[in-house]
């Protein structure tokens, strides 16, 4: 009884996050808002179906199978939506227009692919020479 | 390293002695493994290093699922009520992380966590190039990014 209703609640809830998810690609006004909305909620969304999953099926592979989905998710999940927000970035897509700093504006070199660090950035004394 | 793969060692031997491959059975063997390195090894430091990483490191997926949820409902509200309260801005973090490793993973956990997201590294490996979304105070924003991180390394190191 206790388990149908943490079951019904992990799911419920999961498919609100990614209703929101969904809402938020709607919603936000530049690219890089937008993969906050979907990144985050897509990862907890998904991560609580699986909950709900393995909660009601209760056995060993099953159980295997939703631990390795959602820990798949927390590593893949980041990497696409940096991806993503990069080649936008790069590609010059403008930014919602009431960003209030950008400190990466023009430190990227396109001949040469790299991307300078500010100059006033705290060298480690071990920092030297990596590069 | 070598003695997490000691503790998976003894714990596949209780699951061959005792003769049940389940989880609940490898996760007691994990535990009776965990006991004896802590008692029979505490004198070797790779060991005891180890003996101590172990609850930070669950004390960690704890605290990473809590500042997830409270991420989301931070977006949610967002997201779900009409004016925007955002005020994002692109700032860069200097890095304490050195190796591939620690930065992937870094990074990886910063894009989960509350309101923001890697863009880039510079190609010295100096900064992270982070997207805010609420950036009210840079220096406050900062020093919870640099609170994480000096977390995450403190379990890789």
């Amino acid at each position: 009884m206790i388990i149908e209703w943490l079951t019904g609640f992990t799911i419920v809830v999961g498919s609100g996050f990614m209703l929101v998810a969904a809402l938020g690609v709607l919603r936000m006004p530049d690219l890089l808002t937008r993969m906050h909305a979907t990144t985050k909620a897509g990862v907890l969304g998904a991560g609580l179906i699986m909950i709900g999953v393995a909660l009601h099926f209760a056995s060993g592979p099953v159980l295997a199978k939703a631990v390795a989905i959602i820990a798949f998710l927390i590593l893949t999940a980041p990497v696409a939506a940096h991806v993503i927000g990069r080649a936008g970035y790069f590609m010059g897509l403008s930014l919602w227009d009431k960003t209030t700093v950008d400190e990466l504006k023009g430190r990227y070199d396109e001949a040469t692919h790299t991307l300078t660090s500010p100059p006033d950035t705290d060298t480690p004394p071990d920092g030297q020479g990596r590069a | 390293m070598i003695a997490l793969i000691w503790n998976i060692a003894l714990m596949l031997i209780w699951v061959a002695l005792t003769g049940s491959f389940t989880a609940p059975n490898l996760l007691l063997g994990f535990v009776l493994g965990y006991l004896i390195l802590g008692l029979a090894l505490r004198d070797t430091p790779e060991f005891a290093k180890y003996v101590g990483k172990v609850p930070k490191f669950i004390g960690f997926i704890g605290f990473f699922f809590w500042e997830l949820l409270l991420s989301n409902l931070k977006v949610a509200y967002d997201v779900l009520t009409p004016t925007h309260h955002m005020c994002p801005g692109v700032i860069a973090m200097p890095l304490d992380a050195k190796t591939d490793g620690e930065i992937t993973i870094v990074a990886n956990l910063i894009s989960l966590t509350p309101g923001t997201l890697s863009l880039d590294v510079s190609s010295d490996r100096k900064v992270l190039y982070l997207h805010v979304m609420y950036l009210v105070d840079r220096d406050a924003v900062i020093r919870s990014i640099k609170a994480l991180e000096a977390r995450v390394l403190e379990v890789l190191r």
